[in-house]
């Protein structure tokens, strides 16, 4: 009987979760960007590693280090609102006409939750994106790999404390990249 | 490659101060420009810091073409193309690494980090042993020069070596690898270059870091929101307030630079006062800048460029980053960060976190750039569109060549933009060293420094 509610409790997890997630894309797609800003916690860390090449069994090294290394993004919400605040100047001309964005997120596993799936107060989940831009009128770019998010809850409300963001590319096959993973 | 056309005076005429779209966009000047700059000029490939220890390499560019930047056995540094010389298989897909000999994955030949062709499968057997193995190594650059920890080659035996190269533009790019408290060398690169592709013509970026400071207007977005390492703006610019501005070049080089000369006996005004610990850092090294280096010590430098490809800024953020031909219409960046090695810990991460949000494709400040090479490319690949040249007139004329002010001489041709906030004059430079690359036969003609002017 008690597995059952573990299992129970686990799958209402995942649903929240899921719908957490989901939300968050949507606030992004709909360019609700103060929005999406609030769920971030204040302490957030957004990291976005660059990935070599590397031979096999050397694989350490394939991605650069938070922290000591130059990242795509390593960053907390100081410099995270700033972006927010420039794509609302109006005059970022990178994002001005504004991109058309659609975030897909799949594949979404919760990897581990503290203290209980029955009481969460932080989960370590993972996800697949597909985040497709475009922009002025034929600019088209697709980006696609994957998140490894902490998220705590904060009042009832879930927070993401940590994002780590992998892309699936080497030489970065885009221009810029004025938008959030 | 002769195509007939003709540059100086023709489709770059600095003259009248116009330069033909073709540039940019023409498939066959693009095939020509590879063959005439980007086979004869000297190119930035990596740093020492990159490939410590023997057997350390690391995968760089030269233009279009894959090279291997590495350390051998002897500890010397070589640059090889990357590619088999049995079927051309790249020897080496791997960014970095280290190993004693580079395996073709296709028929297995293998050559040691000194280029040398050590192993051919069935030697014995399919080729009789006859194979000459010593006129099959890696092809290696034909000039390679290290400077303060920056690796250069060329592939052309006739240039002049890389310090008769630069000339006294020497001196500007010393601002970029010195140490900051005026140490010669003492700089090194931040782990990760970043790598990423531009949809435009290469010297899109390369004439805007050669001194374009007609465009900080395309800038307002992140100046509005200020996210520079004193807590506004993008930049410490104090400086400015007090300091003359310059834009210097070398007409016969091709190298150009931005320059702030503050005024004799005044101190660097404060910077990167986010943090103290940084703040007092910089402080420090200015005291002792000015200690070792005298007068010379009142120069800061802003953007740059070494002909033709490699952008360099010794300040904020300090930085090499190569402009790589991809075809006409775009361009793979490479970027290099640096900081001084023995800086505190605390220093190296906040000049990090700064220049990430500065520049790269994450950069607030260079998302915008990007954008605008970009679709002034686009617009200007029409058969309309070529028929009407840029114009680069702005401050024509108004250079001098023996510039001194306030007790310092500064070499270089200059032009005090303190009062005009801007001018084309380095611009200029890029695309007339450019044009005489594109005209001239071979270095004979590209020499003029040595044989002195009628």
């Amino acid at each position: 009987m008690s597995d059952h509610r573990d299992d129970v409790a686990h799958l209402l997890l995942q649903q929240e979760i899921q719908s957490f997630l989901y939300q968050e894309a949507e606030l992004l797609d709909e360019r609700r960007y103060e929005e999406w800003l609030a769920l971030l916690d204040e302490d957030v860390r957004y990291w976005m590693p660059m990935r070599r090449n590397v031979k096999f069994g050397e694989l350490e090294r394939e991605f650069t280090r938070e922290g000591r290394d130059v990242n795509w993004f390593d960053e907390g919400k100081e410099t995270l609102t700033r972006r927010v605040q420039q794509i609302l100047t109006g005059v970022h001309w990178a994002e001005e006409p504004l991109s058309r964005i659609c975030h897909m997120v799949s594949n979404v596993q919760i990897l581990d939750v503290k203290p209980s799936a029955a009481a969460p107060s932080e989960v370590t989940t993972k996800s697949r994106f597909l985040i497709y831009r475009n922009r002025v009128e034929t600019e088209t770019d697709i980006l696609v790999g994957k998140r490894e998010d902490v998220l705590h809850r904060v009042d009832g409300q879930w927070k993401i404390r940590r994002r780590k963001i992998v892309l699936d590319q080497n030489v970065l096959q885009v221009k810029n990249l004025t938008f959030f993973f | 490659m002769a195509t007939g056309r003709r540059y100086r005076g023709g489709l770059v005429d600095l003259g009248t101060g116009l330069i033909s779209r073709e540039i940019f966009v023409n498939e066959e000047i693009y095939a020509e420009e590879l063959d005439r700059v980007f086979t004869r000029a000297w190119l930035f490939v990596g740093h020492e810091s990159q490939i410590s220890k023997p057997g350390d390499y690391v995968v760089s560019c030269m233009g279009e073409e894959s090279v291997i930047l590495c350390r051998d056995r002897e500890e010397r540094v070589h640059v090889f193309l990357n590619s088999c010389r049995h079927r051309g298989m790249k020897v080496c897909r791997y960014d970095e690494g280290n190993t004693p000999v580079f395996t073709c994955p296709y028929h297995g030949w293998s050559y040691a980090t000194d280029g040398k062709l050590v192993g051919v499968p069935y030697f014995r057997e399919a080729y009789h042993g006859k194979l000459d193995r010593s006129q099959f190594g890696l092809v290696e650059v034909a000039q390679l020069a290290t400077y303060k920890g920056s690796v250069w080659a060329t592939w052309d035996p006739k240039a002049p070596g890389f310090l008769e190269y630069l000339g006294e533009f020497r001196r500007y790019l010393d601002l970029t690898l010195d140490g900051w408290d005026g140490r010669d060398g003492g700089t090194e690169v931040l782990g990760g270059v970043q790598k990423w592709l531009i949809p435009c013509n290469w010297k899109f970026p390369a004439e805007n870091f050669s001194g374009d400071s007609y465009h900080n207007i395309s800038h307002r977005s992140v100046d509005m929101v200020g996210i520079g390492p004193s807590g506004s703006g993008r930049r410490d610019t104090r400086e400015r307030l007090i300091a003359r501005r310059l834009q210097i070049c070398f007409p016969e080089r091709g190298h150009q630079t931005g320059l702030y000369v503050l005024p004799k006996d005044q101190p660097t005004p404060p910077a990167y006062q986010q943090s103290p610990v940084v703040s007092e850092y910089f402080r420090h090294c200015e005291e002792e800048r000015r200690r070792r280096r005298g007068e010379w010590g009142r120069v800061t430098g802003s953007p740059g460029e070494v002909f033709p490809n490699t952008a360099l800024h010794p300040r904020q953020p300090r930085t090499f980053a190569v402009w790589h031909p991809r075809g006409p219409h775009q361009t793979e960046v490479w970027r290099w960060y640096l900081v001084d090695s023995d800086s505190p810990p605390e220093v190296k991460d906040f000049l990090r976190q700064y220049y990430i949000r500065y520049s790269g494709p994450a950069g607030l400040t260079e998302q915008d750039d990007m954008e605008n090479w970009n679709y002034a490319h686009a617009a200007s690949r029409g058969t309309i569109a070529r028929r009407y040249p840029y114009t680069y007139e702005q401050g024509m004329g108004f250079e001098v060549e023996s510039y001194e002010w306030d007790g310092l001489r500064l070499p270089g041709s200059v032009l005090d933009i303190t009062e005009a906030k801007s001018s084309e004059h380095n611009l200029r430079n890029l695309y007339r060293r450019w044009a005489e690359f594109m005209d001239a036969a071979s270095w004979d003609e590209l020499a003029t420094w040595r044989t002195p002017a009628p």
